[in-house]
């Protein structure tokens, strides 16, 4: 395990953050975010919900160096990486890790499991044989067989590729996992073996995880804090309980009262309500 | 969700195998690399096959047959045939090496480079590589010839740079593609350097493309100097080209000439470009796609299996009935894989089904079975449709289209896609019923503002005017659902309608659907994988799973009391009732509370 640096300082800490795109020539600019601040601890998981457009995606990878922000600052175990130099951001990729929503896109088609796998530990200059060790054991981490290695990620069903996609994050044992919209494509059986999965490798390593998705009910079951954006800018930040099921921001009640729940009574009284409210 | 389980019916292979074994299997692709071989060894090796100088003159011996000395014979100055085609073939290949090689060079570095960096060095590189896509070969190259002489290898040379842009062009578009995918970004986070990426994802991703573009370029560049020298530019030496401007001379007395070096040049460029793309074929792991044998029809013959699999036992009142459905995709070893399984279900007049199913499940092939959009390779091989009491399954492309159009409407789950971006909204709702329906011009119009209204726009004229791209994904659901509408149905089919949307507009569009529903009297069948829309809007439920019925019922009664052992799992596997993560612990095992 490594040390905690300090106890007071946040492993990740997001203060001001503004990230403006460039309009195409003679339009105006785009704000992405504003004014976004928020803390992730050591071990813990962090929600980021909003609708699509509300820049949670921006946000992650804003974290991740993959978009420059404006202005603001983001701290990773203390340590300033906004605008890090390449160098830098590269030597990053042992404590800061992503997990993609698409388990399609995210693996390389051409590539078998082991080499995908082994990506991230090319830059840390593993020997072969580390390297094969180090990837069989991210693969029994994950729960996938060790004859994976010899595959190619077209052999693996939807829930196998995520599976994949998150040996690959935790193969340098980071201290932080970026998972953006990471169960969204899965079926709601593979989601919940995944939500396990991710508990299970957060006991094991304290790995702390920004958990951004739009689903509430998902992000209530495995986040410890949860963030509400709208439009670029932070409506509530709180206590995961607190803002799933009783939000003090109207916006976040009205996505609560809008996602359906597999209850048909349910869904008869809080469509009545919306008649009436109309 | 649709769309990449059916690639998947298409693509998927069951057994490994490496791209070398591929290419083995294709025997196009044996014959051609054969030919490329045994030329390219005849012509590398020429003093192994013949003893004959290309270039020894015997008058004696002019325009002999086949003979021991001369196993094609001699030409109209009694040289050996045979020798000549040998040696000539060396300057046309090295020729054609040396295109190949700078082209590759030049263009596969600067497309690379460019569709990966983007910014200045993709400016200045498409702005280098149109300035010479401009220029006109032919004539560079002529004017060369005139500047450095004969010289056939530095005109291919300067050939090869001014082609290069054709492969600048495919690598910066096949590399700018890629570069936007996950996996690049996913390695950028891994902390591979820019060279590791280009190398390991980039370059791999372009080999394919390139390898077929390289074959091409090989065929060109032997047609084109073969071209130069039948014209006389080239060197003084023994070409290809060069064989057939002297036999073309004694066309009428001696066409036989003309046959050696025609076919080789022929039969080379042929099989490279044959050789190409077979290599494609197999450096794709994926395989190309299984052949369809034959067309088929877009519903098969009626084929009753008479054994009773129905799970509900379903009145004269359904006005939809499926019975013992199965639906094949082909696979890719001949045989066929059955996605749907002897599903037997109803929808009665005014009535909303859910048909509920995991990926994979088989939902989604229902509905199009219904729909009658299967895809091509898909075949109903057995079970019946009825709609209105008439059989669906067995009919013919074109009565199919009449029936759909006089009752059934789909509503597809991605809405955006679904609507062409050239055309206005205007055009795309008001041409179905011009075509159609014979509504004029004005009366189309006309009926498409009140479809926008009924679907609940607000300013449905200037929605009218609006093309796709200008409207948000909840307005385009709510256009293709006035579309649906258009054709006054009474069977609505909607495929995941909100799946694609947010949660506050897909709850507009549900009760859009449920308000259009009741006022109608319209019956629909909902495919949907949330159990929290099916509970929202379905009266009845069927619960699919691997293709088969497992549950169907009334939903309080479904959802309260499940009585297959799958819908209980699929029900205890929605979040909506889980309990939220407990408080956060800090490393050091103390409770930390927000304040």
């Amino acid at each position: 395990m490594r040390d905690i640096e300090s106890r007071k300082e946040p492993l990740l800490e997001v203060h001001d953050l503004r990230v403006e795109f460039r309009g195409r020539a003679g339009r105006k600019r785009f704000t992405a975010l504003e004014r976004v601040s928020l803390d992730v601890r050591a071990g813990e998981a962090v929600g980021l919900v909003g609708e699509s457009g509300s820049g949670k995606s921006t946000l992650g990878r804003a974290i991740l160096g993959l978009v420059e922000p404006s202005s603001g600052s983001i701290r990773l175990g203390g340590r300033e990486i906004t605008n890090l130099r390449t160098r830098d951001r590269r030597a990053l990729a042992s404590e800061l890790q992503v997990v993609f929503q698409d388990p399609y896109g995210s693996l390389n088609p051409g590539l078998r499991v082991g080499d995908i796998l082994a990506e991230p530990l090319i830059a840390s200059r593993d020997s072969a044989a580390q390297a094969r060790a180090e990837v069989l054991d991210a693969l029994e981490r994950v729960h996938l067989p060790a004859d994976a290695i010899d595959r190619y990620p077209h052999e693996f069903s939807g829930g196998q590729r995520q599976r994949v996609a998150i040996a690959r994050a935790i193969i340098r044992r980071p201290r932080l996992i970026i998972c953006d919209e990471a169960l969204s494509a899965l079926d709601l059986t593979t989601q919940s073996h995944i939500i396990d999965l991710l508990l299970e490798l957060q006991a094991e390593t304290g790995v702390a995880y920004l958990f951004i998705s739009h689903d509430l009910s998902v992000v209530r079951r495995l986040c410890h804090r949860v963030a509400v954006l709208r439009r670029g800018e932070m409506v509530e930040f709180g206590e995961g309980a607190a803002v799933t099921s009783r939000p003090t921001d109207p916006y976040t009640q009205a996505l609560l009262d809008a996602a359906p729940v597999p209850d048909p009574a349910v869904q008869r009284a809080r469509r009545a309500a919306r008649l009436d409210a109309a | 969700m649709n769309a990449p389980t059916t690639e998947l019916l298409l693509t998927r292979r069951q057994h490994k195998d490496s791209a070398l074994h591929r290419l083995l299997r294709n025997p196009l692709a044996v014959i051609s690399a054969v030919i490329v071989l045994v030329i390219a060894l005849l012509v590398v090796f020429a003093d192994l096959f013949t003893s004959i100088s290309p270039t020894a003159t015997d008058l004696s011996n002019a325009l002999q047959g086949p003979s021991l000395a001369h196993p094609l014979g001699t030409d109209e100055i009694g040289r050996d045939i045979w020798s000549r085609l040998l040696h000539g073939g060396r300057l046309t290949l090295a020729g054609a090496a040396l295109v190949l090689a700078i082209s590759l060079v030049v263009g596969g570095a600067s497309g690379l480079l460019a569709g990966y960096f983007a910014g200045p060095i993709d400016t200045v590189s498409s702005w280098a590589a149109s300035l010479m896509m401009a220029l006109p070969a032919l004539v560079v190259l002529l004017a060369l010839r005139a500047v450095v002489g004969p010289s056939i290898l530095i005109i291919m040379a300067v050939f090869g740079l001014l082609i290069s842009p054709m492969i600048h062009q495919l690598v910066r578009s096949t590399v700018r593609d890629v570069a936007a995918e996950p996996f690049v970004e996913a390695a950028k986070v891994s902390g591979l350097s820019d060279a590791r990426i280009l190398g390991r994802h980039l370059l791999r991703a372009v080999r394919a493309p390139l390898i077929i573009q390289a074959m091409m370029v090989a065929g060109m560049a032997v047609g084109v100097q073969a071209a130069l020298n039948f014209l006389g530019l080239g060197s003084g030496t023994v070409t290809w080209g060069g064989m057939l401007a002297d036999s073309f001379a004694l066309v009428y007395t001696a066409p036989q000439l003309m046959l050696w070096p025609a076919l080789f040049l022929g039969l080379m460029t042929a099989s490279l470009i044959v050789l190409g793309n077979a290599l494609r074929d197999a450096l794709d792991p994926r395989g190309a796609p299984p052949r369809v044998r034959g067309r088929r029809a877009l519903l098969a013959e009626v084929h009753d299996t008479g054994h009773g699999g129905s799970l509900e036992e379903v009145g004269d009142e359904a006005f939809l009935d499926v019975r013992n459905l199965t639906v094949e995709y082909p696979d890719p070893h001949g045989g066929a894989l059955a996605v749907v399984r002897g599903v037997s279900l109803s929808v009665r007049e005014g009535e909303v089904v859910g048909l509920v199913g995991e990926s994979g499940s088989g939902k989604s092939q229902i509905a199009f079975s219904i729909a009658g959009l299967l895809p091509e390779v898909a075949r109903i091989s057995g079970g019946s449709i009825r709609f209105r009491g008439q059989q669906l399954v067995g009919l013919s492309r074109r009565q199919a289209r009449r029936v759909l159009t006089d009752g059934i409407a789909y509503v597809p789950q991605d809405p955006i896609p679904n609507l062409d971006p050239s055309f206005t909204i205007g055009f795309q709702l008001t041409e179905p019923l011009r075509v159609v329906r014979g509504f004029s011009r004005a009366a189309a119009r006309e009926r498409a503002i009140e479809l926008l209204g009924a679907v609940r726009i607000n300013d449905p004229e200037k929605v009218m005017r609006s093309y796709p791209h200008e409207i948000s994904g909840g307005m385009a659901q709510r256009v293709l659902i006035a579309g649906a509408l258009s054709m006054d149905p009474v069977l609505l089919i909607a495929d995941e309608p909100t799946t694609a949307l947010d949660v506050t507009v897909q709850a507009e569009v549900l009760d859009l659907l449920r308000s259009l529903q009741q006022t109608r009297g319209l019956a629909m069948l909902l495919v949907t994988h949330d159990l929290g829309v099916a509970a929202d809007i379905c009266d009845r439920v069927v619960v699919l799973h691997q293709g088969a019925v497992v549950e169907a019922g009334q939903i309080d009664e479904v959802y309260a009391a499940p009585r297959a052992e799958y819908t209980r799992g699929l029900l205890a596997s929605t979040l909506a009732e889980a309990d939220p993560r407990e408080a956060y612990e800090s490393p050091e095992g103390k409770v930390v509370r927000d304040a």
